[in-house]
């Protein structure tokens, strides 16, 4: 008993990295339709600047983490400025081929400036080891994790659905033409949203080094992650994307942990069932655009 | 037809450089004055540590010895395979039909090393594996050469003393490919063979992001100690994770194959890693002096301390010059092989030589533990295995 909820503790702790992680993509991909496969870059980028300011400026954990969002979110909306706000007009095949080349410059980059080996952030003895609660053992980090991935999730909910932020944003979704016509600056609503899912997937990456592990070939061994989490959930909203994460989580952990030899298939597998019983995703509009 | 037009492109540049080099007089030296050396290695991807490391140390090497071996000039031309089979033999045609080179070297991963391994009998030129590790590699041509090591060597070592030092229970957690399959293999023959028992076995994806399942599924098996091998650079992450998880303070040691505390990555993966027990051939913190000066220079040249891919490069690149040095500057492949086998000298790791027979290193293995030496993370040394040949031949 105990060991089911451990696996299921890690894998929810697993699926709320994974739904931080992707769902910057979810809101590019799904609200504004464009195909970034360059998202997985700003998470790495994140996760390289929490590392430098913990690691060799002697900053705290706790500190750095806001920092890996904003200069995440930065990068990102100097990115959108000036590269990608031409590209949104284009094809689907120009954006791959875009943001796929963008990957792999960000992949050369951090190569050069911090090599290729392997980084780990410095975490303070807080959050390390594991405690016993009712003889369930629940790991420290993994536990910030939720807790902090659980309040994202809350308050981009509510930030959606509730201010006025969020109507103008799903307005300038479903139709940006009347959106602009009624005087919302679409663009800026783009721009901004485009950076706040660079940020999140900024801080997805400074919290992932402990998890994943964080080296210059984090965008391209993770991207197929982000995408199974975005088909699978759906990309209409971030409740899907969610679920799905907390899914595949679990669903990945406690195959790895019941059936090791099959471990590794068992989130490929969940992901083929679920698009041939819903090819849209768990939450996909049916009446897709 | 895109591609051959950029093949043409090349070819036409390559020979216009070429011209204009012979015109201006850049290449004084007649082909049998110098000596070409083609390195193979991974210099960007998953495996580019090592590549980084073995070009660093022959780079150091050169600079100690000098470029001049038995009236011959050596020069190195390295190529990027990033540890991709299909590269490597591209590489490594190259080398041989366009730049004439008189060996081919390094190789990060096994199935570089094999990729080449009938272009090396067909050119008749020596192939110097400084990385690969798997025990198969020297028995595909005749004019191979390894001065890394086995995964063998250590993998059977570490069996042996496990037993011995009261280990009776062991699970085992290994990367699903080759060099995992040959360390698992090893170990257990060798630890089953003295009573020790594998009460669980785990083969993870080699491309794996979390290993907590699987760690999980480890402590619940309640063994006395994890034998672990995992690429090198998955090392810190499997640590980390292994004292999150409470392993340690469980009493379930870790034990395995250098690969999981490789000095390259050792001192970033904090106290958990403190009390690893392992099998390998070298250590920064071998105590001799010739390893002493040479971690000295590694540091003062590249800023960190070599790690055992590092050293394979330095005997590698050793080997060549004396073999050289033994044919009076001959470059004839046959008579260089021939030359290196049962070469013995003194590495940074300890004594090592060349198995005549196999072509193969023989050297000490060392059993060490992983402890804090002025503030840093060391593998220290407590016991040795003399001379260890490759136990994994298939032909006996």
């Amino acid at each position: 008993m105990t060991a089911i909820l451990t696996n299921l503790f890690d894998g929810v702790a697993y699926g709320m990295l994974l739904f931080v992680l992707a769902c910057g993509l979810a809101v590019t991909l799904g609200l504004m339709n464009f195909v970034n496969l360059a998202h997985g870059a700003f998470a790495m980028a994140g996760g390289y600047v929490c590392m430098v300011l913990v690691n060799r400026m002697g900053w705290p954990f706790f500190a750095a983490l806001p920092l890996a969002f904003v200069s995440s979110a930065a990068i990102g909306i100097v990115l959108e400025r000036t590269l990608y706000r031409h590209l949104y007009a284009r094809s689907h095949l120009d954006q791959v081929l875009f943001t796929i080349g963008l990957t792999f410059m960000s992949v050369a980059a951090v190569d050069y400036v911090q090599g290729s080996s392997r980084v780990f952030i410095n975490l303070p003895a807080a959050l390390q080891g594991q405690f016993d609660l009712f003889g369930v053992g629940i790991g420290r980090y993994r536990l910030m994790i939720i807790v902090i991935c659980g309040l994202l999730t809350i308050a981009l909910q509510m930030v959606l659905a509730k201010t006025r932020f969020g109507s103008r944003l799903r307005a300038a979704v479903d139709d940006p033409r009347a959106a602009s016509g009624l005087g919302i600056n679409v663009p800026q609503v783009f721009a901004f949203t485009f950076a706040f899912g660079c940020g999140l997937a900024g801080l997805g990456g400074a919290l992932s080094a402990e998890i994943l592990g964080l080296d210059p070939y984090f965008p391209l061994k993770f991207m197929i992650y982000f995408l199974i989490v975005v088909t699978v959930g759906g990309s209409s909203s971030i409740t899907g994307p969610f679920l799905a994460s907390l899914l595949l989580g679990i669903g990945d952990v406690a195959g790895k942990y019941y059936v090791p030899k099959m471990g590794p298939f068992v989130i490929y597998t969940m992901m083929i069932v679920i698009l041939i019983w819903r090819p849209n995703g768990l939450f996909g509009r049916t009446a897709a655009r | 037809m895109f591609e051959r037009k950029q093949l043409s492109h090349k070819a036409t540049w390559a020979a216009a450089v070429a011209a204009i080099a012979g015109l201006a007089g850049f290449a004084p030296a007649k082909a049998q004055d110098s000596v070409k050396i083609g390195l193979i290695l991974p210099m960007t991807g998953g495996q580019a540590s090592t590549g980084k490391q073995i070009e660093n140390a022959i780079k150091l090497y050169m600079q100690q010895k000098g470029d001049t071996v038995a009236g011959k000039k050596i020069e190195v031309i390295v190529k990027d395979d990033a540890a991709i089979p299909d590269k490597t033999k591209t590489a490594a045609q190259e080398l041989i039909v366009n730049d004439k080179v008189n060996f081919i070297a390094g190789f990060g991963v096994t199935p570089a090393a094999l990729a080449a391994a009938p272009l090396a009998t067909q050119a008749k030129i020596p192939e110097v594996v400084m990385a690969a590790g798997t025990s198969i590699i020297t028995e595909r041509s005749p004019y191979i050469v390894r001065t890394s090591f086995t995964l063998a060597q250590s993998s059977t070592i570490i069996g042996d003393w496990a037993v011995k030092n009261g280990i009776k229970k062991v699970a085992t957690l290994t990367s699903d490919y080759a060099p995992g399959n040959d360390a698992l293999n090893f170990f257990k023959q060798h630890f089953t063979a003295g009573g020790g028992e594998v009460v669980e076995e785990v083969k993870v994806p080699l491309q794996n992001p979390d290993f907590a399942p699987f760690l999980q599924r480890m402590k619940d098996a309640k063994p006395d100690a994890i034998f672990v091998f995992v690429p090198a650079g998955q090392g810190g992450n499997f640590m980390k994770q292994y004292a999150e998880r409470g392993l340690d303070k469980a009493g379930i040691k870790v034990i395995g194959p250098g690969d999981v505390t490789d000095d390259d990555l050792l001192n970033n993966m904090g106290d958990a890693v403190l009390g690893t027990v392992t099998a390998h051939l070298y250590s920064a913190a071998h105590p001799s002096q010739m390893n002493k000066d040479f971690v000295a220079a590694y540091k003062k040249a590249f800023g960190n301390r070599p790690g055992f891919m590092a050293v394979g490069g330095y005997d590698g690149i050793h080997l060549i010059y004396e073999a050289l040095k033994k044919t009076g500057g001959d470059t004839d492949g046959t008579k260089l092989v021939e030359a290196m086998k049962g070469m013995k000298w003194e590495s940074p790791r300890g004594p090592i030589s060349i198995d005549p027979e196999t072509r193969d290193i023989v050297q000490n293995i060392y059993i060490r533990k992983v402890e804090k030496v002025d503030g840093e993370l060391y593998n220290v040394e407590f016991a040795t295995f003399e001379a260890v040949k490759d136990l994994g031949k298939t032909k006996k």
